[in-house]
């Protein structure tokens, strides 16, 4: 591994790449509009981080292990769902950490099915989670409702009002930072503790390196492949329930969709798609810029409609361009 | 059914194992003692790769009894065989390329503990530990990917020392390896010996397995045909134990007299792989180069069939040139390429025998846009049958195929497009040793069919017994040229190396 600051490793990185984009697109911002640069901006654009900050630490998980999960949006929305429906049926005043944590069983549960196709029955991931994606959704749509509700429980709107830091900047505008933000950040922390200092974490890795050889030296694979599934349906259903307080209102048409522009962030922050690689800093940095295209592409005098055109040219240079510097590098090489 | 050996380290016992049908192993004894160094030989589907995964515990035997320190084992799994010290290198070593050496060094090991926390420290001091022991120096912070193979291969030994390995199995250690890798990783077995690590060597390549073991275990068709002291044992009689016959060595047959110039290399370049090199190929001829690795005879070979673009320089065929760099202008004026890596350049794996074989002449076949079938399938099954390709279906896929089997159907590919020149890299790596004799009898006999057949090779035996000519090369330069019969191996050795 070069070192962080190893010059040859530094200008190589995805991370130096993204976030020397970031820094760029900021300077382009603040330059056409001197408010941009402001702390109403970070505000907006953290909030609108933890969502997609959450699922792209759970899309990490999967692509480092060597598999790829599109299904978490769904199980997302469905934990969501139940979890609402099922507080407003029986007890309406649950307090938000029972009803947090019971979104979390359910995306853990669901996770669970993933698991088991994938882990026991060895099936790929894409075709499993592609199956589970439409099968969770449609199955939340026909049996459990498909009807917005926007009287939520009392207890997660209330949530949805905790703030860690809020204030009035001197021009008058407002800014805060929702206790959601605390989740995410006891997100990060616990999967970084568990990537870099557990075994379980680095067998995950390895999985991604090599199954075979995983395999070969006495990993329990098909154990590791069903932690993933249901550490990834556990965060689902966290976002999920924080995405449904912070919008106040259960919609169960909302989430899926977004699981490709979930898993841009990811590739974007430098996970590849075969397994093995992949950071918590690339996964934040390309959810940082993601968020900042989608919210403030209108700043900088780009109508909102070209918002995945950006995007996708984003990933287009992103990946490519340090997948062409590495084969250059492999051609000289030879 | 052997006794128990009480002094034995490892004991196999009547071991049995059936695949659906498939006898892979039958009643086989197998004793490993403390600091032995052992050559487990056979050929290709011998079952030696079927012992070698029972005693990793990857594989359950179907009958038989596996005694540990005299201690009866039931079931074996891939953790409790390395909490014993058995330890496999893989031929593919097994490792995990996007994390660091001292990481794979120290898993195993964090495994058979069954740690649940990981330290990158402790991992760091196993590694340097266990590198410090065999005595080599490889940044421990430098992802696997990124290494050489030999160091690849030290790696993996390393990560069966720090887990204490008691016995080491090197599955074909010595394949991708130059010379004097091959050397050095030798020097660290009989260290390894020297330790009391018991070491089985599993290889085709004869002479190096006779140098460095003590005991010698011959498996044919799954049973155990020889087994005694090294020393009782040389190069012929081992070839026959594992083949079951007699493999004699020919010398080149006769070149015609007076034979047309064929192929005309001049001056070929290419800054920093090859330089200035010439050189005729006859009608009929074998043409052999060699060189050590780094020598620029792969990157000359694929110059010759337009995979590497010479800076300067010219070939010509039958009197007219042929384009530089261009591998699919090359392939019509009839040039064959047979290539080192006939897994990832030269196959469709998971197509079948017969796909493999028409892809070279889907042109010929076409009528009018269209594919005439019959006739494609008919061309090609019949030259897989002429190259006595051993499968049970035509339709198998070629990665269900032995080393040899593999590069035949390469070769029947090339053959059914009836080229001028053929030049073959490597035309024996990875194959066994009676498949070898059958490739080196088909190279003798295009060339008597008037074919030129270029042979680029570090296998100095398979060289002289096939060629009229051998170019050395050194430093991308050809430093000599000789004749056959003019020379023997240990001369030619001495020259590559000097």
């Amino acid at each position: 591994m070069n070192g962080f600051f190893s010059p040859a490793g530094f200008f190589t990185r995805n991370e130096t790449l993204v976030a020397l984009v970031i820094l760029g697109f900021s300077c382009i911002a603040t330059v056409s509009d001197p408010n941009f640069l402001s702390i109403t901006t970070v505000s907006d654009i953290l909030r609108a981080s933890i969502v997609l900050g959450i699922l792209a630490v759970a899309a990490m998980l999967v692509l480092i292990s060597g598999g790829i999960d599109v299904s978490f949006t769904a199980v997302a929305v469905s934990a969501m769902y139940m979890t609402t429906t099922f507080t407003l049926a029986y007890w309406p005043e649950m307090p938000w950490p029972l009803i947090f944590l019971l979104s979390i069983c359910i995306g853990g549960l669901l996770g669970a099915i993933n698991g088991i196709f994938i882990a026991w029955l060895k099936l790929p991931t894409l075709i499993v989670t592609l199956g589970t994606l439409s099968v969770f959704r449609g199955f939340l749509l026909t049996f459990v409702g498909s009807q917005r509700i926007s009287a939520l429980p009392p207890d997660m709107r209330g949530f949805s009002r905790l703030m860690v830091a809020r204030g009035t900047t001197e021009g008058g505008s407002f800014y805060a930072l929702p206790l959601a933000f605390v989740a995410l950040i006891f997100v990060i922390l616990l999967t970084w503790f568990l990537l870099n200092y557990t075994v379980l974490g680095r067998s995950i890795y390895a999985l991604g390196g090599s199954v075979e050889s995983a395999r070969r030296i006495g990993i329990n694979v098909l154990r590791i492949q069903f932690f993933i599934y249901v550490y990834v349906g556990m965060l689902a259903g966290l976002a999920g329930i924080i995405h449904g307080s912070m919008s106040r209102m259960a919609d169960p048409f909302s989430l899926v969709g977004h699981e490709l522009s979930v898993i841009a962030a990811v590739v974007l922050g430098g996970a590849r798609l075969v397994g093995g690689y992949g950071t918590l800093t690339g996964t934040l940095l390309g959810v940082a810029l993601i968020v900042l295209v989608q919210n403030s592409l209108i700043v900088v005098g780009i109508p909102s409609t070209w918002q995945s055109v950006a995007i996708g040219l984003l990933i287009l240079i992103g990946t490519g361009v340090p997948a062409w510097q590495a084969k250059k590098a492999a051609a000289e090489a030879a | 059914m052997a006794l128990p050996d009480p002094g034995a380290f490892v004991s196999m016992m009547g071991v049995t194992k059936r695949y659906a049908g498939v006898t892979a192993l039958d009643n086989v004894d197998f004793r490993v003692g403390a600091g032995e160094a052992i050559c487990l030989a056979g050929e290709n589907g011998s079952g030696k790769s079927t012992l070698l995964k029972i005693l990793a515990g990857v594989e359950q035997p179907t009958e038989g009894v596996i005694q540990i320190d005299g201690l009866q084992k039931d079931q074996l799994n891939p953790r409790l065989s390395a909490a014993a010290g058995i330890m496999v290198i893989f031929q593919d070593f097994s490792l995990f390329p996007n994390l660091t050496v001292a990481e794979n060094i120290a898993f195993a090991c964090q495994l058979t503990q069954h740690q649940k926390w990981f330290h990158k420290r402790d991992a760091r001091t196993l590694a340097t530990v266990a590198l410090e022991r065999i005595g080599v120096d490889i940044p421990i912070d430098e992802r696997v990917e990124s290494l050489p193979v030999a160091h690849k291969q030290l790696v993996a030994i390393a990560r069966a020392l720090a887990s204490e390995a008691r016995l080491i199995i090197m599955d074909e250690p010595t394949t991708a390896l130059t010379e004097r890798e091959v050397r050095s990783l030798l020097r660290i077995i009989r260290m390894l010996k020297d330790d009391g690590v018991a070491v089985v060597f599993v290889s085709h390549k004869l002479a190096e397995v006779l140098e460095v073991s003590e005991r010698v275990v011959v498996l044919r068709n799954g049973c155990k045909v020889a087994e005694g002291p090294a020393e009782e044992f040389d190069t012929t009689s081992l070839t026959r134990h594992m083949t079951g016959r007699d493999v004699p060595e020919h010398p080149p047959n006769r070149l015609i007299e007076t034979p047309e110039t064929l192929m005309q290399v001049r001056n070929l370049n290419k800054e920093g792989s090859f330089h200035d090199v010439s050189f005729d190929i006859r009608k009929g001829e074998v043409l052999g180069i060699t060189g050590l690795l780094g020598s620029g005879r792969t990157s000359l070979a694929k110059a010759l069939f337009g995979l590497v673009t010479p800076d300067k320089g010219q070939i010509n065929l039958n009197g007219h040139p042929i384009p530089l760099g261009d591998p699919i202008a090359a392939a019509s004026s009839q040039i064959g390429y047979v290539p080192e890596d006939r897994l990832t350049e030269g196959l469709f794996l998971t197509q079948s025998i017969i796909r493999n074989v028409a892809i070279g002449r889907l042109d010929h076949h076409d009528k009018h846009g269209f594919l005439d079938l019959p006739a494609l399938v008919g061309d090609a099954s019949k030259w897989s049958n002429r190259f006595k390709v051993k499968t049970p279906s035509i339709e198998a896929p070629v990665q269900s195929l032995s080393g040899g089997n593999q590069q035949r159907v390469v070769l029947a590919r090339w053959l059914a497009r009836a080229p001028l020149v053929l030049i073959l890299n490597g035309p024996s790596v990875g194959v066994d040793v009676g498949s070898k004799s059958d490739i080196h009898d088909i190279i003798r006999n295009l060339a008597s069919s008037g074919l030129g057949v270029v042979v680029i090779s570090d296998d100095l035996p398979e060289l002289i017994s096939t060629c009229h000519r051998i170019l050395v090369m050194r430093l991308g330069k050809i430093i000599d040229e000789v004749g056959a019969g003019t020379v023997t191996e240990d001369e030619l050795a001495y020259k590559l190396a000097s």
